[in-house]
């Protein structure tokens, strides 16, 4: 791989359900340090592209590649030890366990082997580790309490330092921002940038909310109909009279 | 932490004082509740940890014990029979894994069940091998280093020894990286797999281990009783190890073993009662069931939670509701 190879490279990707076309032809990269804001009315083929992206659904064409490498058709384990982590719509913790366990167990299958995760320490080494990611998403406080026992918002920031364990160059956010208070959307808005400053990790984020969107992001694109009506940056795709359109409706 | 260390110790020393006030049938029932208190453990790493139903513990149990009965027969020491026994099952249990990649619930219920069944008919008609509905008699307890283990007494030290040794390696497990993998696949497959964890490999180790546990116990029943016959390794006592999984706490370590406590010992218990000891038995598990679904160790967490005041603020509160 050299400097100019994207961190992410999705090429002419079409999905189609039945007669419909959820993907056109889509085609675009995601170069190192980037977050890159989706987004398009509901139906529009952002959660259809994302899953073809992450391996959960298979393209009917084209193809995805992640630093150089295919990964269409990989196992989502697989795609996560080639450097991809990833957020839900829908929150994905896991309840009965603690805010520390949730973290370590995010970074745990990136260390070692099989048989050093059976006879080594219980935490795999990562309790300082974790403990430095639970204190940069400001959750410090609750590193004992059981995830299901947090509110939303803060579970929703667990959800979000779950993907960043393991050191990840390229994050895909579904909707980070939905259901969560003015307060902690600043908070988990401040982390990110924080975070993609730090250490130049790459964001893909699916998002409603534009200013959620247009603040966070480096360049935005817009999807209508399964296919890219608007590509640019966040001022730029403000005043675009087709993504006005496309939103308000013509 | 040390009052739990002081605990453990407290419950060894009760276990090797147990039998010394017994007659033969009571360290019969205790020797049973070790074998189940293995079985149990092993069903509760596919069940209570790895969220994984399964209805063949049973058969599990059926094939370590008609190995270790045919292979100690045959001369070879119980010890390399044991291990044959769970290096069989661990691969049968591998195989019986693979419908759990594609079903779930009460579908893979019902394949396990079927598979307990298979295994029942397999012992009862391959007349051959298995001695059919006869059974195999006269199954030799092994000896060690010249200690025999042919008294009731010696025998259930012996299983006391390899029930220690079995719970220490379980502990280790479900405290390892491994166990905190089983855990999420049992709470959330989906997103554990997205952060990495192989959920294929690990629903195929929940299954390849919690069944060579039962191997294990039946390697260990088969001697006890010295006498196996397929009706021992029925539907009906996978049913029973199940109930005693729920019934202990599913997913707490010393769940399986206080509800293999429950299931062997108190019936016994209850024996003065005469007819309706079995209804009194019933009837105390339905309520348990009903009123605590996490069983015993849930409920025990619930008195300690509803009497001991939380002595500890939970960290997010004493910064007010800003969050």
């Amino acid at each position: 791989m050299n400097a100019a190879t994207p961190v992410l490279s999705v090429r002419n990707i079409c999905k189609s359900f039945g007669g419909i076309h959820a993907v056109r032809d889509v085609s675009f990269d995601v170069g190192a340090g980037e977050i890159l804001g989706l987004i398009g009315p509901n139906g529009s083929g952002k959660s259809t592209l994302f899953n073809c992206i992450l391996g959960q659904l298979r393209p009917d064409s084209g193809q995805v590649s992640v630093n150089g490498k295919q990964v269409a058709g990989m196992r989502a384990c697989d795609l996560n030890k080639l450097g991809v982590g990833r957020t839900f719509q829908m929150l994905q913790v896991f309840p009965q366990m603690t805010v520390l366990d949730n973290i370590i167990l995010a970074g745990q299958e990136h260390h070692g082997n099989m048989l050093t995760r059976l006879f080594g320490p219980p935490d795999a080494g990562l309790t300082e580790e974790a403990e430095r990611l639970i204190e940069f998403f400001r959750l410090g406080h609750l590193r004992d309490e059981l995830a299901g026992s947090l509110s939303y918002g803060q579970q929703k920031l667990l959800d979000a330092a779950m993907a960043f364990m393991a050191g990840p160059s390229l994050v895909l956010l579904d909707e980070p921002a939905g259901g969560v208070n003015l307060t902690m959307l600043a908070s988990l808005k401040e982390r990110l940038k924080a975070f993609n400053a730090e250490r130049g990790t790459t964001f893909v984020v699916i998002e409603h909310n534009m200013e959620f969107v247009m603040s966070l992001c480096t360049r935005v694109l817009v999807l209508a109909d399964g296919a890219i009506i608007a590509e640019g940056k966040p001022e730029e795709i403000r005043r675009n009279s087709q993504v006005i359109e496309a939103y308000l409706g013509g | 932490m040390p009052y739990r260390m002081i605990l453990i110790l407290l419950g060894i020393v009760a276990l090797v004082l147990a039998p010394l006030s017994q007659g033969n049938y009571g360290i019969y029932v205790l020797c049973s509740w070790l074998i189940f208190s293995i079985a149990a453990m092993g069903l509760n790493l596919t069940l209570g940890y790895a969220g994984q139903v399964s209805l063949a513990q049973a058969a599990f149990m059926g094939i370590g014990a008609y190995t270790t009965a045919l292979m100690t027969m045959a001369g070879v020491h119980w010890i390399f029979a044991a291990a044959a026994s769970m290096g069989l099952c661990f691969l049968v249990g591998l195989g019986l894994g693979y419908p759990a990649l594609r079903v779930q619930h009460h579908l893979l219920a019902f394949v396990t069940l079927a598979f307990n069944t298979l295994v029942f008919l397999v012992l009862r008609n391959e007349e051959w091998l298995t001695g059919g509905s006869f059974g195999i008699v006269g199954i030799p307890r092994p000896s060690f280093f010249g200690i025999e283990t042919t008294k009731q007494l010696s025998f259930y030290y012996f299983t006391l020894v390899v029930f220690l040794i079995v719970a220490v390696l379980f502990y280790g497990v479900v405290r390892s990286p491994w166990g905190r993998a089983f855990k999420a696949l049992r709470e959330n497959p989906i997103r554990a797999n997205s952060l990495g964890v192989d959920i294929r490999r690990m629903t195929l180790l929940a299954f390849a281990i919690g069944s060579a546990l039962g191997g294990l116990a039946g390697a260990l029943a088969a001697p006890l009783v010295q006498f196996i016959d397929p009706p021992a390794f029925a539907l009906v006592h996978s049913l029973k190890l199940l109930l005693m999984v729920m019934v202990g706490g599913a997913g707490y370590f010393f769940g399986p073993m206080l509800g293999a406590a429950l299931v062997t010992v108190l019936p016994e218990f209850l024996r003065f009662t005469e007819g309706y000891y079995l209804m009194i038995y019933a009837t105390t598990v339905l309520v348990l069931m009903v009123v605590c679904p996490t069983g015993l160790i849930g409920l025990g967490k619930r008195m300690v939670a509803r009497f001991r005041p939380q002595r500890v603020e939970r960290g997010d509160l004493k910064q007010g509701a800003q969050l």
